[in-house]
């Protein structure tokens, strides 16, 4: 069964801080799909989880021209990928990015062009803009959804706000 | 020192596959302590086969593709290089190799062809940073002297470059996300227009105004070099949801005004950043002030024009190299070759792919490990 949970967050520092209570759970094998319109915060959210893993500083580019950008992490490889230029979910396997959905922890943008090669086990995070324009610029709606038991103990902790 | 004046460069770090053949006529002795002080550099041939159409189907670079494609092509475009130059491999001096950044298979290709034909015709061989090529194209083109501050700016990067020599750059700072060809085109897609978005969004911005909606210049108001990009595009994002709330649609008008104002926000900031990049690299007194700009962003006239302002305000040559030369070349990299073996480097058989490669020893890593990689 698909649970959920939701929360909103108020700023870019606050999505900040929800990336770096993830990203220490994580483990090689973990698939999180980042689903949301351009300039939702999908990148903003992988880039503050990517920083708070590597072991020395660096530069999170986007990765929407490069496909993928990978990183080695403490713990483990990691893969950041953005799928929005891709037309066809075999180029999915072509990029490796399948075999790296049990090697590595891996941060996928734009998800829906995999298709039906979207691993059961991953968890989804969708970012939305709140519908009152009344709201601040910066408040995002988080949504997480998942039915591998193994988010349970992950999002151990998180309840809808 | 052996003066190696007729270089074959092979660049195979991204889309495309390039072969070239620079020459350089060095008479004097001084040819180590500046290379331009003897003579100037002629590109007799730079052939630069596109993988194009094969990663067209793909809608983007598929870097197991790109790899395959660069094997196949690697030893057609030397050839080419050769015919186009009317020169065999005997008049060859040395060979000089892109050998990272970018995709690891495509610089290995690069990398075992150049190893191949410098140890079957006994030739000096030397690795290239691909974002060295790019640094010292304003060399190559318009034969400048060191020191010079250098923008590269494009699709994939955005970094300000103090470059001293042909291995000394200190990078001043760069973008923290976004580079703001990516911003570019994201914003051509939220407003609906063709990609590229470059060109769109400069095309629809003559006719708008750039006054009516004033968005964000990120880290403007923070000190240092380093840019932003990623939330004006958020920025534009809410005020279309605005608009299209209000009006339930976009007017053409509505669609020029944003083009307009985000395009006014691009140029105020890398102006901006460029006016402290300027007064950092003046503070060094360089003996000729030279500001050069490369990459497709700087084809965009508003962004050029704010650039060049910005640099006769500091009393500051300004170089742009044509387009041809800022884009994936084999050109720039036998160029480097050329200032390298001058400079008394060169490397043996046990020179490898680097996919990972900053140019200045001392900044974090521009970009992390593409499977791309690099791009300019």
């Amino acid at each position: 069964m698909l649970k959920t949970v939701q929360l909103t967050l108020t700023s870019p520092e606050e999505t900040r801080k929800f990336a770096h209570t993830i990203a220490p759970r994580l483990a090689p094998g973990d698939v999180v799909l980042l689903q949301g319109d351009i300039g939702a915060g999908k990148t903003h959210f992988a880039r503050c989880l990517i920083q708070f893993l590597l072991e020395e500083p660096e530069d999170i580019p986007s990765p929407t021209f490069t496909l993928v950008q990978t990183y080695p992490t403490r713990l483990g490889d990691l893969w950041h990928a953005d799928l929005y230029r891709l037309s066809h979910p075999d180029e999915v396997i072509e990029l490796g990015l399948t075999d790296a959905f049990s090697d590595a922890i891996c941060l996928v943008e734009w998800p829906d062009r995999l298709g039906s090669l979207i691993p059961d086990s991953a968890l989804t995070i969708q970012f939305s803009l709140p519908d009152t324009l009344s709201d601040t610029l910066d408040t995002r709606i988080i949504t997480m959804s998942w039915g591998a038991p193994r988010w349970d103990n992950v999002l151990e902790g998180f309840t809808n706000v | 020192m052996t003066k190696k004046s007729t270089i074959l460069g092979i660049e195979s770090s991204c889309d495309d596959t390039a072969a070239a053949v620079v020459r350089w006529d060095m008479h004097g002795s001084d040819a180590r302590s500046d290379a331009r002080s003897d003579g100037s550099a002629e590109i007799l041939s730079s052939v630069v086969q596109g993988q194009l159409e094969l990663h067209h189907a793909y809608g983007g670079v598929v870097p197991e593709i790109a790899a395959r494609a660069h094997a196949e092509k690697i030893d057609v475009v030397v050839k080419q290089a050769l015919i186009e130059a009317d020169l065999s491999l005997s008049d060859i001096d040395g060979i000089a190799v892109t050998s990272g950044p970018g995709l690891i298979g495509g610089v290995l290709s690069g990398v075992m062809c150049a190893k191949g034909i410098a140890a079957g015709a006994n030739l000096p061989l030397v690795g290239v940073n691909h974002l060295a090529g790019h640094a010292l194209t304003p060399r190559l083109t318009d034969q400048i002297p060191y020191p010079y501050l250098m923008l590269l700016v494009s699709g994939g990067h955005c970094q300000f470059l103090i470059v001293r020599g042909v291995d000394d750059f200190t990078r001043l700072g760069g973008t923290i996300d976004d580079a703001p060809g990516e911003a570019f085109d994201k914003t051509a897609r939220l407003l609906g227009l063709a990609q590229p978005g470059g060109p769109s969004i400069e095309n629809e911005a003559k006719s708008g105004d750039p006054t009516r909606f004033r968005f964000p210049r990120p880290l403007l108001n923070q000190p240092g070099c380093n840019l932003s990009f990623s939330g004006l595009k958020t920025a534009l994002l809410r005020t279309r949801d605005q608009v299209i709330a209000e009006k339930s649609g976009l007017t053409r008008i509505d669609r020029a005004d944003m083009c307009a104002g985000f395009q006014a926000a691009v140029v105020d900031v890398l102006s901006e950043k460029t006016a402290r990049a300027l007064a950092l690299y003046l503070a060094e007194n360089p003996a000729v002030r030279t500001l050069a700009v490369a990459g497709g962003v700087a084809a965009n006239l508003a962004i050029r024009g704010g650039l060049e302002s910005v640099s006769s305000g500091f009393d500051t040559n300004f170089v742009a190299p044509p387009l041809a030369l800022c884009t994936d070349n084999a050109a720039m990299i036998a160029y480097a070759g050329l200032e390298l073996f001058a400079s008394g480097a060169s490397d043996d058989m046990t020179l490898t792919a680097r996919p990972r490669w900053p140019l200045d020893r001392i900044s974090p890593h521009l970009t992390g490990s593409g499977k791309k990689g690099a791009k300019s």
